[in-house]
């Protein structure tokens, strides 16, 4: 039952949310090998500290846009070749479009969004989010067929467990002839940190009153290393980037800290953040269902209270 | 040759979400069914595009229980000019949607081009539209947020990470996953509604399309998530220092 980790990595480092995953295939006592597909170096201290005894590597500037053509055969090849029946990977834009397409084409059982991972001893069975985070369910997987799973970010403790030096296998490309092909990455507004890889979220809605009060929201992220997020009233404004949306039919995001200002938590908009460990709501009325959901909420004026606050969480962090 | 586009019926995200007793699913009973949000992205552009792509035909098709009908008038009243609806009353995973449906665009194609929309809001997967793509063995791109036809090609924005976008060009005959932004879909009409119901629904079954209805996974153990505590509102004298104290010392978050 061997398990294969798919790791992402930015900067050279391999992304924390790769690293929960390590130390859930760690926990299993079972054997387990990690994969990761770019143009970039493999990050051996951290394999190295996550307990990964082999690493396959493709390395090739050819990989460094996705392709679902091209990664999709080199994972399904590392699959057999490693005889993996378990594969792990965390939720982000290219994991979800790789995952389902490989499962196809090794007919493997696949979810996605998961927020805990069960181990019974020979499988994963995993729990996850429906209707919008409305319930929960648990998927579990005919004994028959491979298992693919994505798991959503932050949901998992990561923990190194003792050194091991990694067995790094550096495999070619050998396919060349693709019928995608990325022509351009066109950079969007911020080059933050994703809200859905977020820790901190700082989100903005209609009672933020105009699109250059959002400065605000910026400058309150700055301080605390967050992202700012907003809901639909805004974007469909053309206050901020779309890309910005938290929601329904925005993204899903599940931070430590979620604060929410001037948001009145429309259950579109709740769909995509009420999986937030911590949400703090600011809303001039009290009546506003946000409160619904957070965990502390201040009634008042958020063009007040945000500047307010990035005074006093400065503070703080300096100290 | 036709276009086709795939939709799901699924709860209305204001309905309320009830679980049955045996906690092996939703309770149906009360729930509004609308058109997948996504989707109807999808079949809007289809409709748009038609001309461009040099179809003659878009072909909505579903796969679920009988009620999932309402969701195919939807899209046939939008402009659609036919639909298919492979009917089961069971669960169905999206490995196995994927092959029926796959089947079926064989028996009424050629496709010249697939939409399905970017996830359904019901199962939260997004994993479809790739999966029918590996099995029509066509090029995809998922989350797509604009769909420029170019002769046989097509050049499509798919929205990454921190706002990013990548620039993709692929063969006309190929699947897009329908995100937000892509277009505003269409109001549907009373004419519309009209002339919907003079349009052919095709019904279609496993047996008819040689597809086993196999599990490679069972949705179990529904549950209500945990409920909140209740609020903590901050007066608003000294709220603020309060509030930064509470999440450094309380729940530690900062
Ligand atoms: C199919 C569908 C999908 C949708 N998807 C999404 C989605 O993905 N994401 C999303 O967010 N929405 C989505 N919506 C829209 C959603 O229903 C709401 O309309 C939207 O979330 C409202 O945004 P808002 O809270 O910013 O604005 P409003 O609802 O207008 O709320 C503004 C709030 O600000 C407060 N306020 C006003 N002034 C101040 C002030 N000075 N200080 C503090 N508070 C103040 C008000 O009390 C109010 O509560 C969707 C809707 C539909 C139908
Ligand atoms: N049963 C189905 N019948 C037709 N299309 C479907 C079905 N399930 C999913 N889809 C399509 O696939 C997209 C993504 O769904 P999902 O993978 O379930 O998130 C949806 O927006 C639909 O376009």
């Amino acid at each position: 039952m061997a398990i294969l980790v798919y790791v992402e990595t930015t900067n050279g480092k391999i992304k924390g949310s790769s690293l929960e995953l390590l130390t859930a295939a760690k926990k299993t006592n079972k054997p387990f090998s990690s994969i990761s597909i770019g143009a970039s170096a493999s990050d051996l201290e951290s394999l190295n500290a996550f307990g990964v005894k082999k690493h396959i590597e493709y390395k090739d500037e050819k990989l460094s846009k996705y392709n679902p053509e091209m990664f999709s055969q080199v994972l399904t090849e590392a699959i057999k070749d490693t005889g993996s029946e378990i594969i792990l990977g965390s939720s982000s834009s290219l994991t979800k479009d790789l995952f389902p397409t490989v499962a196809a084409k090794i007919s493997s059982g696949f979810v996605s969004d998961g927020t805990q991972l069960n181990w019974d001893g020979n499988r994963f069975s995993v729990k996850k989010p429906m209707y919008a985070g409305k319930c929960f369910c648990t998927v579990e997987f005919s004994k028959s067929l491979p298992q693919m799973i994505l798991m959503r970010p932050n949901q998992m403790p990561v923990e190194p467990s003792e050194k091991v030096n990694t067995e790094v296998v550096t495999k070619n490309l050998s396919i060349n002839d693709f019928k995608t092909k990325v022509i351009e990455i066109v950079k969007g507004a911020s080059e933050k940190l994703d809200l859905t890889e977020a820790n901190i979220i700082v989100s903005g809605g209609r009672g933020m009153q105009a699109a250059e009060n959002f400065k605000l929201l910026e400058e309150l992220a700055k301080t605390l290393g967050a992202t700012v997020g907003a809901s639909r009233a805004v974007t469909d404004a053309g206050w901020v980037s779309h890309s910005m949306q938290v929601g329904q039919t925005g993204k899903t995001v599940a931070p430590t800290l979620y604060i929410a200002c001037g948001i009145s938590g429309a259950v579109q908009h709740l769909a995509g953040m009420s999986d937030s460990k911590v949400i703090v709501a600011i809303n001039k009325d009290p009546e506003a269902p946000i409160f619904k959901k957070a965990t502390y909420g201040i009634v008042g004026d958020a063009l007040e209270i945000v500047p307010l606050l990035n005074e006093e969480f400065k503070k703080i962090l300096n100290s | 040759m036709s276009i086709f586009v795939c939709i799901k019926q699924v709860p209305d995200t204001e309905t309320k979400i009830k679980i049955n007793s045996d906690k092996s699913g939703i309770d149906t009973s009360t729930i509004k069914w609308v058109l997948n949000p996504y989707d109807e992205y999808a079949v809007e552009e289809a409709l748009l595009k038609k001309d461009a792509i040099g179809a003659d035909k878009v072909i909505a098709i579903t796969l679920g229980p009988a009620r999932s009908v309402d969701a195919l008038r939807t899209a046939l009243a939008m402009g659609a000019d036919e639909a298919i609806h492979i009917q089961t009353d069971k669960d169905v995973d999206s490995l196995t949607a994927s092959k029926a449906i796959s089947k079926a665009i064989e028996k009424f194609g050629p496709a010249k081009c697939v939409f399905t929309g970017k996830l359904s809001i019901d199962s939260n997967n997004s994993s479809f539209g790739p999966q029918l793509a590996a099995q029509l063995h066509i090029p995809h791109t998922s989350v797509v947020s604009k769909y420029e036809v170019k002769g046989e090609t097509v050049v499509v924005e798919r929205e990454i990470e921190a706002g990013k976008k990548e620039i993709v060009e692929m063969p006309l005959s190929s699947l897009s996953t329908a995100n937000k932004g892509l277009n505003t879909p269409r109001f549907v009409s009373l004419p519309g509604i009209m002339k919907a119901k003079k349009k052919p629904v095709h019904i279609l079954s496993f047996e008819e399309l040689g597809v086993e209805n196999t599990k490679s996974s069972e949705y179990k153990n529904f549950e209500l998530p945990p409920e909140k505590p209740e609020v903590r509102i901050l007066s608003s004298d000294g709220a603020v220092k309060e509030l930064v104290q509470l999440l450094r010392n309380e729940s530690k978050v900062i």
